[in-house]
């Protein structure tokens, strides 16, 4: 296998009973990169998730992580990955320097590696003036940080992250992806699910799950430029509700969609551009203000690969 | 443009802590409007004060020109509140939970109504399902149909969106635009700036009080900082390098690319591009970008923490 890879996935399939979790999943994460896996809920995100990092075994196809084999070799893959869950798992009744204490034992550090380990985590994560308190005190984005240093501890090569900023302020998700940045610096390849799409601009690589399968995978720029064919235009107005009424009886308008004072239509057919739709507006003698051509945001592209799949079903 | 709530001097304490903290703030008919702000801003506590489940310390509000502490009842009659973990029986079905919310409203013929709310929810197929056996946005829905079966003339929506996926995230939000459009006035709180941009009005919230409160098009014209986007590698080494130069004031790493956030009067576009050029990083694209209400946000709240 490749040096450069950190995660290499081939076929992996997950079944409970009848029903099929994860089908036949192949991609590769690089070493040190970011990696995006993302999934409405129920995806299959978790399943996969849980598969890599040892705790729940394949039904079929295998997986090899930071170079150990997850069937064969799952007690070394367990010891070369940091994990950190949805639900943070810290212990709420001890103080942040205790949890850090707790999780460096778990993972058999020695008293001296320990104490450098613990200094490091408080120092990454921001939290010298917050040791001593209460880790159910802690407010979100400082437990999230602190619950991402507990993880990392023991220098895992990779560390999982499942859904780690869900419900965090935008602040607090800024200071815990530039954490994330700084960890890639040394070579620490990551690996992250989420559901929330404007956070997937922060990776490197993405691949999307649904219903068990992946259905794209690419760096952010390249999937918005291939899966989004249609231009997306932008229409501030000082009337958006009268602009709607009026794209919704036009056959050249597939899809529109309001956002405040401005409505984004996407038209059906490559010819349309700036021009043709403000001169439609003028001859409608519809105010506006201004028309732009945007980039599609990768939610859309979520919601355009989401469509194509429910047709071609 | 008539108001709907008019918020005066309102103040709202639990033990030591100003979770609203003297809060002027208005909201017109028909409008949505965006609460934004960090975890523990006092979201949450101005919500529940409006809705007249918390007593304000001191202050006063009106919601349609009734007052906030003598109108309770009359207030609460007309407005909807779906709270951050509202509750739906799990082990009634969609029917039973609507019929349920129905009747603690006190609303006696609803079953015309509640046709029409389930299929606006698009749900109306799973009438005779479990709440605890749909998805979790047919559960958000289900929930929203419940606050609107007493025809409420405002919604209170406390982050709605945490925890939906894109697709019901995406749907939910054309819901909301139609409830607007029949002229309900909403009032929502939300973690996710790219929503606070669907909405007419935004205030930011910080501890207790409101910083700015304004329509997202003019926010952004007041913005006097500029934002570059650079397209480069290796990103890491331009971020460390640009992170030496000390009049960009902010920098972001997203993916291949880095945004710089910076004033024009200490250094200008052609400077920056030139620190860029002569080092040896290979330089794909460079362009000003339009801030996002995201930037502007985060901008503020570190001036702040940094004072």
């Amino acid at each position: 296998m490749n040096n450069d890879i950190s995660i290499y996935v081939e076929g992996l399939t997950k079944r409970f009973g009848d029903f099929t979790a994860v089908r036949d999943v192949s991609f590769e994460v690089k070493k040190g990169e970011i990696f995006g896996f993302l999934g409405a809920n129920g995806a299959g995100k978790s399943t996969t998730i849980r598969m890599l990092i040892g705790i729940l075994e394949p039904t079929s196809g295998y997986a090899i992580v930071g170079g150990y084999n997850i069937i064969e070799n799952v007690e070394m893959v367990k010891q070369s990955i940091g994990y950190m869950s949805q639900r943070f798992s810290l212990y709420e009744d001890l103080t942040a320097k205790e949890n850090l204490n707790f999780y460096g034992g778990i993972y058999g550090l020695d008293e001296k590696e320990l104490k450098n380990r613990v200094s490091w985590a408080v120092e990454a994560a921001d939290l010298s003036d917050k040791e001593d308190v209460l880790a159910g005190e802690l407010a979100g984005g400082w437990k999230q940080r602190l619950a991402l240093s507990c993880a990392l501890l023991h220098k895992p090569k990779i560390v999982f992250l499942d859904e780690p900023t869900s419900g965090v302020d935008p602040i607090s998700r800024r200071n815990f992806w530039n954490l994330i940045q700084s960890i890639t610096d040394e070579g620490v390849t990551v690996f992250v699910t989420t559901h929330y799409l404007e956070e997937a601009e922060y990776c490197n690589s993405l691949a999307f799950i649904h219903n068990g399968e992946i259905i794209t995978k690419g760096t952010p720029s390249a999937l918005k430029k291939n899966v989004i064919k249609r231009k997306v235009f932008e229409i501030e107005s000082q009337e958006p509700d009268k602009l709607i009424d009026c794209f919704k009886a036009e056959e050249f308008v597939d899809d529109i969609s309001i956002l405040g004072l401005k409505v984004h239509i996407i038209p059906n057919r490559e010819d349309i551009n700036k021009d043709y739709i403000s001169g439609f507006l003028k001859n409608k003698s519809l105010e506006f203000k201004k028309i732009d051509e945007i980039e599609p945001s990768l939610e859309d592209v979520f919601i355009e690969l989401i469509k194509l799949k429910r047709e071609n079903v | 443009m008539e108001k709907v709530i008019e918020i005066r001097n309102l103040s709202k304490n639990f033990k030591d802590i100003n979770a609203v903290n003297e809060l002027d703030m208005e909201v017109f008919k028909d409008e949505m409007f965006c609460l934004v702000g960090p975890d523990g801003a006092g979201k949450t506590t101005l919500v529940r004060v409006l809705c007249g489940i918390l007593k304000p310390d001191s202050g006063c509000f009106s919601i349609f020109g009734l007052d906030g502490r003598k109108d309770r009842n009359k207030i609460k009659r007309r407005i909807g509140y779906l709270s951050q973990k509202f509750s739906l029986y799990g082990d009634l079905t969609i029917d039973e939970n609507i019929s349920f919310f129905a009747k603690v409203h006190n609303v006696k013929e609803f079953k015309d109504e509640k046709d029409v709310l389930l299929e606006k929810m698009g749900i109306e197929k799973f009438g005779n399902r479990l709440a605890e056996r749909l998805s979790g946005g047919m559960k958000k829905k289900l929930a929203l149909a419940c606050t609107l079966i007493h025809s409420p003339d405002i919604l209170f929506l406390d982050e709605p969106t945490t925890g939906v996926d894109p697709v019901s995230r995406r749907e939910f939000w054309e819901i909301l635009a139609d409830l607007k459009r029949e002229g309900i006035t909403i009032l929502i709180t939300t973690p996710y700036m790219d929503e606070a941009e669907r909405c007419d009005r935004v205030a930011f919230m910080y501890n207790g009080s409101i910083l700015s409160c304004d329509y997202p098009h003019i926010i952004k014209e007041k913005f006097d900082k500029r934002i570059m986007e650079v397209v480069c590698s290796p990103i890491r080494e331009v971020y460390k390098y640009m992170e030496t130069i000390e009049k960009i004031e902010s920098i972001h790493i997203f993916g291949d690319r880095l945004h710089l956030v910076f004033d024009e009067v200490k250094i200008s576009v052609q400077e920056i591009k030139e620190e860029l050029i002569k080092r040896d990083f290979n330089i794909y694209n460079i362009r000003l970008i339009s801030p996002s209400l995201e930037n502007i946000f985060i901008m503020k709240m570190e001036k702040r923490t940094g004072e």
